[in-house]
């Protein structure tokens, strides 16, 4: 009989080192696992605090992939596992409160907190609370712009309407004319749309962020939306356009408008210098004549695990990386645009950025997604829902999205 | 399988009281059959320990999680549903649509693979000259990762990049329903023939060269030898490889993922519950999903072994080893 409890060890033996190599920590300096998305120049931050740390501490940086689901997804995993060899992690400003409700993540209190509080622009401030608590430190923003041609359009347009009327008239005398911007059924869809409710002084969901509310602002909206979609005024291939082929396409010269975050200009700059001279920025368009835009933000927030081995080390390296200094370093090598608001006034940050003024202007009064742990759920719904935008029936697609933003809310439906 | 187990189990459980009756016959094995079978089962104990741990579990576990509100976001609100979780996806319409997209692939790729499988088999069995090289060469698609192959043929599909759509001049078919389920179920077809070949081949082995002689002696053409004395051989080998293909089809994943992430309806069962498991993060209705894929399953399993008569080739007949 002993010869049957010998498979037991056995099969122990071959768990047993799978288990044991996620717990390895080498003595010495403590590490902090920083687990962030592609960026560049982040190792020389990186390096910078490592000295500035002078032995307390140590960062590695563990690169995600670039994709922001698979971002979520790997974080998610290991969270969802209660794996302690994450401390530091850069967030999408729409998962900080899906992570801190799950309890994933640690509240930002005290002195931490007040350092991140201070100075910090209203919006990307607003993408770190959750229930009134303070989840994450904003690292980096990010608003989208209107670039023109400005050998094409004399006045940028305030406003959807206007736009399109320009598009139209351009279209008219046989020039370029197109207004490029993405529509595929992906998070973009998503921003393109809260840009369009919150511009009209509509509402997706209830100030408490609990109920599907899709008023008559958000009615609004997607009659612009399908208005826009059906109107041959985009490029043909809107339905399927994401970020950089969006660019791409604008680079190309059929278009006369382009919606699309600030990392276009030094792109289109390097692609395609002829072009670029004449491209010019603006606010956002808004919907009604009068009344300015309201635009998404983006960018990333970073937040300590709530299974993190030495969490007062993982705090101070996250105030560390989003520091004044670092954030100016990264704006001004990468790209990301920073959160702390003096900055805006940098010397260095205006010539980075020559079209900052119109960023800070946009970033004052903000539109944020939806601030629900759910949010991932009503995103995808939302694009699914609106792709594709030309087949949009105002009235019913509203009444269809309240009973499945509702859902999703409370996690009861199924996810398409 | 488990009539075995049964039989090798029973009689050591009654051997200090043997009982009247049909057992009697049992009880009289031998003491050195019974030694044997005893042997047996202890040999394939540490097999069927470590299946237990691995699948049983999680089988379990997956049932028990399906009858509960278990979202990971909601960590407070987790309580036991009962059969909730079941009603909300089977009054679905995205469950069923992905149903239905999965059905409709699972029956075209297993009939398409099936027709080019055996000729294929017929290629392989029949070449006398380079063998090895054919053989080898067809099993190439077969031995690339799945997950490979679809980003090659996503890329092959995409406009402007692609040589596939400058050479058919299609535009973004990736973009639009009919023509991206097309795509799926041509990457699964090439990439799964040559399985589906091999199996064939190894049933062409089973048919007797003397049979297909005798019946040509009688005047049976090519097609009548195919038809009347392959097939029938055959049919064991054909019915296992039907088997392992439309389990395997049922359960499509990574080409969808890939070529389509899903998008314009074309999201199989196994995409979906990994959509409401890993992106949505509710264990409830993922689970749910999980075990209805698991439920489908095995009822096509049970079709096709009880209805079909499926059997590992050379064991169909009862008591034959």
């Amino acid at each position: 009989m002993t010869r049957r409890w010998l498979s037991l060890p056995l099969a122990t033996a071959l768990l047993v080192p799978l288990v044991a190599a996620c717990g390895s920590d080498s003595g010495g300096v403590p590490v902090i696992n920083l687990y962030y998305s592609t960026e560049q120049n982040l190792s020389t931050v990186i390096e910078d605090c490592n000295r500035q740390a002078a032995g307390r501490y140590r960062i590695v940086y563990n690169v995600l992939p670039r994709a922001a689901d698979e971002q979520r997804v790997q974080m998610v995993r290991r969270l969802a596992a209660e794996d302690s060899s994450m401390d530091v992690l850069g967030l999408d400003v729409t998962w900080t409160q899906e992570f801190a409700g799950a309890k994933w993540i640690r509240e930002w209190t005290g002195e931490n907190a007040a350092q991140v509080e201070n100075g910090t622009l209203a919006g990307p401030l607003e993408t770190a609370r959750y229930e009134g608590k303070l989840y994450a430190a904003p690292k980096n923003t990010n608003v989208q712009l209107l670039w023109y041609r400005r050998d094409l359009v004399q006045q940028p347009p305030t406003t959807w309407a206007e736009m399109m009327e320009q598009a139209r008239q351009l279209r008219a005398q046989g020039k370029p004319f197109r207004i490029i911007t993405m529509g595929a059924q992906y998070e973009g869809l998503v921003v393109l749309f809260n840009n369009l409710v919150v511009s009209a002084g509509g509402h997706i969901l209830n100030d408490d962020w609990t109920r599907a509310e899709l008023d008559s602002g958000a009615v609004r909206a997607l009659q612009v939306l399908q208005e826009f979609a059906s109107s041959g005024l985009t490029s043909p291939s809107f339905t399927n356009l994401i970020e950089d082929p969006a660019r791409l396409e604008f680079q190309a010269g059929s278009g006369a408008f382009h919606l699309n975050w600030p990392f276009v200009y030094p792109a289109i700059q390097q692609a395609a210098p002829d072009l670029a001279r004449n491209v010019g920025w603006a606010r956002y368009p808004g919907i009604d004549p009068g009344r300015p835009s309201r635009v998404t933000i983006g960018g990333y927030n970073l937040a300590v695990s709530a299974f993190s081995k030495h969490p007062d080390l993982a705090f101070d390296a996250a105030l560390c990386l989003r520091n004044e200094e670092h954030q100016k370093f990264s704006a001004i090598n990468d790209g990301v645009p920073p959160t702390i608001a003096r900055l805006y006034d940098d010397p260095e940050i205006a010539e980075a950025y020559p079209m900052k003024d119109d960023i800070l202007a946009e970033l004052q009064d903000a539109a944020v997604r939806p601030l629900t742990p759910a949010y991932q759920n009503v995103s995808t719904v939302l694009s699914a829902s609106l792709s594709p935008p030309q087949s949009i029936r105002p009235e019913q697609t509203a009444n269809e999205l309240r009973k499945s933003i509702q859902d999703a809310l409370e996690s009861k439906g199924v996810l398409p | 399988m488990t009539h075995r187990v049964e039989t090798a189990e029973r009689p050591k459980a009654r051997v200090p009281r043997p009982r009247r009756g049909e057992r009697t016959e049992r009880a009289r094995l031998s003491e050195g059959k019974r030694a044997e079978r005893r042997l047996g089962w202890l040999l394939c104990a540490p097999a069927a320990l470590v299946m237990v741990a691995v699948t049983g579990y999680p089988i379990v576990y997956s049932i028990w999680l399906s009858l509960q509100r278990f979202d990971l976001k909601f960590p407070d609100e987790r309580e036991f549903v009962g059969l909730d979780n079941y009603v909300t996806v089977l009054s679905n319409g995205y469950w069923w649509t992905a149903f239905a997209v999965t059905f409709l692939i699972t029956v075209i790729t297993v009939a398409i693979e099936l027709v080019l499988g055996m000729a294929l088999a017929l290629v392989m069995h029949r070449t006398i000259v380079g063998r090895g090289l054919i053989r080898t060469s067809v099993l190439i698609p077969y031995g690339i990762v799945t997950v490979v192959a679809a980003f090659s043929w996503r890329y092959a599909w995409t406009p402007g990049t692609g040589y596939l759509t400058k050479l058919t001049g299609a535009e973004a078919p990736l973009t639009e329903r009919i023509s991206s389920l097309a795509i799926i179920i041509l990457a699964e077809v090439w990439k799964t023939t040559p399985f589906m070949a091999l199996l064939l081949l190894a049933g062409l082995a089973l048919v007797p060269a003397d049979l297909l002689k005798a019946a040509a002696m009688d005047g049976a053409g090519a097609w009548q030898r195919f038809t009347k004395v392959m097939l029938p051989v055959m049919k064991p080998a054909i019915l296992v490889a039907l088997l392992f293909r439309t389990l395997d089809a049922f359960r499509i994943f990574d080409n969808i993922y890939i070529l389509t992430q899903g998008a314009n309806n074309t999201s199989s069962v196994s995409m979906l519950t990994y959509n409401n498991l890993f992106r949505g993060l509710n264990l409830g209705i993922g689970s749910t999903m999980s075990v209805l894929v698991f439920i489908t399953v095995a009822i096509l399993a049970f079709i096709f072994i009880k209805l079909f008569g499926t059997a590992a080739p050379g064991s169909t007949e009862e008591g034959r080893r």
